[in-house]
């Protein structure tokens, strides 16, 4: 469902400090498959994440979203495609403290001018799939890191989109809560959600649900099968 | 120069606005010559982000302007009393030689900044902004106007001098002439009410076509903004007339005041809005052929059309209603059916 | 349409949460922005106060004013101008007027002194305007005494004060009769200060003043339409210049606005970056931001207008009599009739909103700018 042709791209572009963080990718994604990307940090992976995930715009080359080129999308646009087709869980969960973890829930849908009753509804019911609905109404910086997580999985659901994409989602929990994320994912994937992760707990790239792990090393890919 | 809270304020306004704009024309240049919308490079993205500041920007002018255009007519009016002679706006207006080319370079700005409102819309609909260039292009004639306009005021507002007593003797003899709004009619109030359910007529008419065909966008354009010529024109030579109840009383401005219930907003308001909504669709439809809007495009027109007709239609309504409840009859068959006739020959 | 303005709400809602979530800076914010509309405010409703005043006053006194003029100066005028304008077709009344100034060693003050036509006063008597009464604590029945121009004593007993409600012009007030004055000044029968010429038709007061002036050569005619042109615009630049003076005042508060929507916190510029990469674009951020701003606005325009009506109107407006008022040593001290005008609120309307609003377009436009995909850096 996303395929990605030669892509590249490059920060701080004609200056000094000109550094190319991908050196011409070519990569598809398959819709309801599990895939991992993996490498060390700085090898490009979390980019490709952002690339893949709408969130910027390759240097050059092209992205395909369902046949349709996203390459060259203004932000404008690319926002439209991303808050409809994407849910984002970060390696911080970024929640924004000082509100509720329902409103924190419900913030991506803001946008798109959903009434609010409705709205507040849905993320009940997401909160309440995810086993913390009691947590609903308590402020985002008391929440423990699996609570976070999982609330910041229950935002990245809220607007039903067709792609998961998480960023490093173990780097910050302990094996218990790990083992909890993955069953997460694979109610996903059984729901038909097409999963992509960064990673390079083994943990995560050996588990069973990952259809197919990713390497990469200095902005290029060192593909394995999975 | 009158040293006054509103005429600084105005001046303030219009300056500040003017060189907001002006202070994008480096920006503007460089879309022109380097806009790339399928180039990823980071000077692209940094265009493309600059965009919104300069919508933004406009936003904020576009509603300064309107809002000084009510404060400088306003201001005008209550300015009368340092005039001998002048009675109202009008007399002010007419103390030198830039009074009435300021009010019109305010209008035309407003609408000049309306329209390129429109355009930026329709260019943020289209996912590879067609009419970037357009745009571009548009505001290096816009930021003149602007400036233009913002001139002129300062030059009216520079040339008044209030007539005070003098040390020396009495003024008496400096000016009893009264500069009053008669002269301004110069139509006949039938003639002029006719003319403008005319022309309102015609907009509901083409007005028509373009919600069941979704052509005809510039000639409604067209038509819109005679209405509104006309409409002005009504508004002096007759409507002030019945709100005044006072045959030779003709201004434009005086319906605005308390005294008469603030009624001129009702009126100008939609007569605004449905010209600025007018000129809005006559810039839609040549969009319409973009491969990129041929959705949105046509949409959009059809809003502003019917946006517009809607405004005229409320403009229309509170004409009558002024003519109606008013004690004052100019002419032996009531004008209130004329105006009705015609409203009602373009809208089924 | 519908989801439209369900996206305003949302935004709107979104909008309250944040500004309540930093609470501190917001009521910093609030009350610099207040205080900067209360001190235009309390300019603007002070001067319009006190030129209607001016007005209504005015409203009562004659329509035409004859000064004779000798070498320049004002000088009296003799009685027989008095017959010579009555004459004059469309004349309804002349009155011989008589006032001057009359310095009072003690108080170290001028004080008015009129002569008025109705009631009349007896010799020996004398009525008081407010501030006299408060500058010579003197209460109805005690004497007064002043030296005449000869430097013999003339001696009045107090008969009453004037109260204050039209202190504006009546504060430094001193009413005599016509014999005490002209004993006062030494001004011999026959002499006027002034004449008071009142027309029986309005619009013709132009005329009139044309034939006085053929008819008698040697005086200044000065008409009250012209008296409220020169008030009005005296007052005007009056307040012009108080807010030019305050023009700095503004500009530092659009630079504070500047630094406050400029200098984002790292908190806020992390939940910008938040909310663009949870799918918000950067026009929704920059109207977010706006509505803040336009919440902040309003809430600080009317709080500081209502305490500027409340101070101007009922506290005696403290801060800026000696600058409105007049450099006199006797303040008039009264309440001013509560008076809005639209003109003035647009007025300022545009003094405080616009500045801040251009202010932080730009500050707003580089927080919303933040790329998406920054949080994930």
């Amino acid at each position: 469902m996303i395929r990605l042709t030669d892509v590249r791209k490059a920060f701080n572009q004609g200056r000094e400090n000109e550094f190319w963080a991908l050196k011409g990718i070519d990569l598809s994604v398959e819709a309801g498959k599990v895939t991992v990307f993996r490498g060390p940090s700085g090898s490009g992976k979390t980019t490709l994440l952002t690339l893949v995930g709408c969130l910027a715009r390759p240097t050059s080359g092209r992205v395909r979203l369902k046949d349709r080129d996203i390459s060259g999308l203004p932000e404008r646009f690319l926002t439209d495609i991303r808050r409809s087709t994407f849910g984002f869980v970060f390696q911080q969960f970024n929640l924004l403290k000082g509100i509720t973890a329902i409103e924190n829930v419900m913030i991506p849908a803001y946008p798109l001018g959903i009434d609010r009753t409705e709205l507040s509804r849905r993320a009940h019911a997401l909160l309440e799939r995810l086993d913390i609905a009691p947590k609903a109404r308590s402020n985002a910086e008391w929440l423990s890191g699996g609570e976070a997580q999982r609330v910041a999985i229950a935002r990245a659901l809220i607007n039903d989109p067709e792609v998961v994409i998480a960023d490093e989602p173990t780097a910050n929990l302990d094996s218990e809560r790990s083992k909890q994320f993955l069953d997460i994912v694979e109610t996903l994937k059984e729901s038909g959600k097409t999963v992509l992760m960064t990673s390079h707990d083994p943990l995560v790239c050996e588990t069973a649900v990952v259809d197919r792990v990713v390497s990469l090393r200095d902005g290029q890919l060192v593909e394995r099968g999975g | 120069m009158i040293f006054q809270p509103a005429i600084i304020a105005l001046l303030l306004a219009s300056l500040t606005g003017a060189l907001l704009v002006a202070g994008q024309l480096p920006f503007s240049v460089s879309v022109l010559r380097h806009w790339n919308t399928a180039s990823g490079s980071e000077r692209q993205l940094e265009m493309e982000k600059r965009t919104y500041l300069v919508s933004t920007l406009l936003a904020v002018v576009l509603a300064a302007e309107l809002a000084s255009l009510v404060l400088f007519v306003f201001n005008a009016d209550r300015m009368s009393t340092l005039f001998v002679g002048a009675m109202c706006a009008v007399g002010t207006l007419n103390v030198n030689e830039f009074g009435f080319p300021s009010l019109y370079l305010k209008m035309a700005a407003f609408f000049a900044a309306s329209g390129w409102l429109a355009l930026n819309h329709l260019d943020s609909r289209g996912h590879d902004y067609p009419l970037v260039r357009v745009k571009y292009g548009a505001l290096l004639v816009l930021c003149p106007l602007l400036l233009a306009a913002a001139g002129v005021q300062l030059a009216y507002f520079l040339g008044l001098r209030a007539d005070v007593i003098a040390s020396c003797c009495s003024t008496l003899f400096s000016g009893n002439t009264q500069v009053t709004s008669d002269r301004l009619a110069t139509l006949d109030p039938a003639v002029a009410l006719g003319v403008m359910g005319g022309a309102m007529a015609v907009v509901f008419a083409l007005g028509r076509r373009v919600q069941a065909t979704g052509r005809g966008g510039v000639a409604f354009a067209a038509a819109a903004l005679l209405a509104f010529v006309a409409a002005l024109e009504a508004v002096v030579a007759a409507l002030s007339v019945y709100v005044y109840e006072m045959p030779h009383h003709h201004c434009p401005f005086c319906i605005l005041k308390g005294e008469y219930g603030h009624v001129g907003y009702a009126l100008y308001l939609p007569l605004f809005i449905a010209a600025a909504l007018g000129l809005a669709a006559g810039i839609c439809q040549p969009a319409c052929r973009i491969a990129s809007l041929t959705e949105a495009a046509p949409r959009i027109l059809r809003r502003c059309v019917t946006a517009s007709m809607a405004s005229y239609a409320l403009f229309g309504l509170v004409a009558a209603w002024l003519v109606w409840r008013s004690h004052l009859i100019l002419m032996e068959e009531s004008p209130i059916n004329a105006i009705l006739l015609n409203l009602s020959g373009g809208q089924p | 349409m519908n989801s439209w303005i369900g996206k305003q709400r949302n935004l709107l809602d979104f909008t309250l949460s944040s500004l309540s979530r930093r609470r501190g800076k917001t009521l910093g914010m609030l009350a610099v922005y207040t205080s900067i509309v209360f001190v235009l405010a309390s300019v603007m409703l002070f001067s319009h106060a006190i030129r209607r005043e001016a007005a209504i006053v005015l409203v009562k006194s004659p329509e035409v004013l004859v000064q004779r003029m000798v070498a320049g100066r004002h000088d009296l005028i003799p009685a027989r101008y008095l017959d010579a304008i009555r004459g004059i077709r469309g004349v309804q009344s002349v009155e011989g007027r008589l006032w001057g100034y009359l310095f009072d060693p003690s108080a170290a003050a001028n004080y008015t002194l009129m002569v008025p036509a109705s009631p009349r006063i007896e010799p020996g008597k004398v009525i008081i305007g407010d501030a006299v009464a408060r500058a010579r604590s003197a209460e109805p029945g005690d004497l007064m005494s002043f030296r005449a121009h000869d430097g013999t004593l003339v001696q009045f007993k107090v008969d009453g004060a004037i109260g204050r409600e039209s202190a504006l012009v009546s504060a430094d007030l001193f009413l005599v009769s016509e014999t005490d004055f002209r004993r006062l000044f030494g001004i011999p029968e026959g002499l006027f200060t002034d004449l008071a010429v009142s027309v029986r038709n309005p619009r013709e007061v132009g005329k009139i003043a044309e034939k006085i002036d053929a008819a008698l050569p040697d005086t200044r005619i000065v008409l009250r339409d012209e008296i409220l042109r020169t008030y009005e615009s005296v007052f005007d630049w009056r307040e012009g210049m108080l807010l030019v003076l305050l023009a700095g005042a503004i500009l530092a508060f659009a630079i504070f606005s500047w630094e406050k929507a400029s200098g984002l916190s790292a908190e806020e510029k992390r939940e910008i970056g938040i909310l663009k990469a949870v799918g918000w674009e950067t026009g929704d951020v920059i109207r977010l931001k706006m509505l803040e701003g336009l919440v902040v606005s309003l809430s600080a325009f009317l709080l500081g207008y209502l305490l500027a009506y409340a101070h101007v109107f009922h506290l005696g407006a403290g801060l800026f009599e000696p600058a409105l008022k007049g450099w006199a040593v006797m303040y008039p001290k009264y309440r001013l009739t509560p008076f809005v005008d639209e003109l003035q609120v647009a007025t300022l309307f545009f003094f405080t909103v616009f500045p801040y609003t251009v202010a932080t377009v730009v500050p707003i436009w580089r927080a919303a700018i933040i790329d998406p995909d920054q949080v994930m850096r």
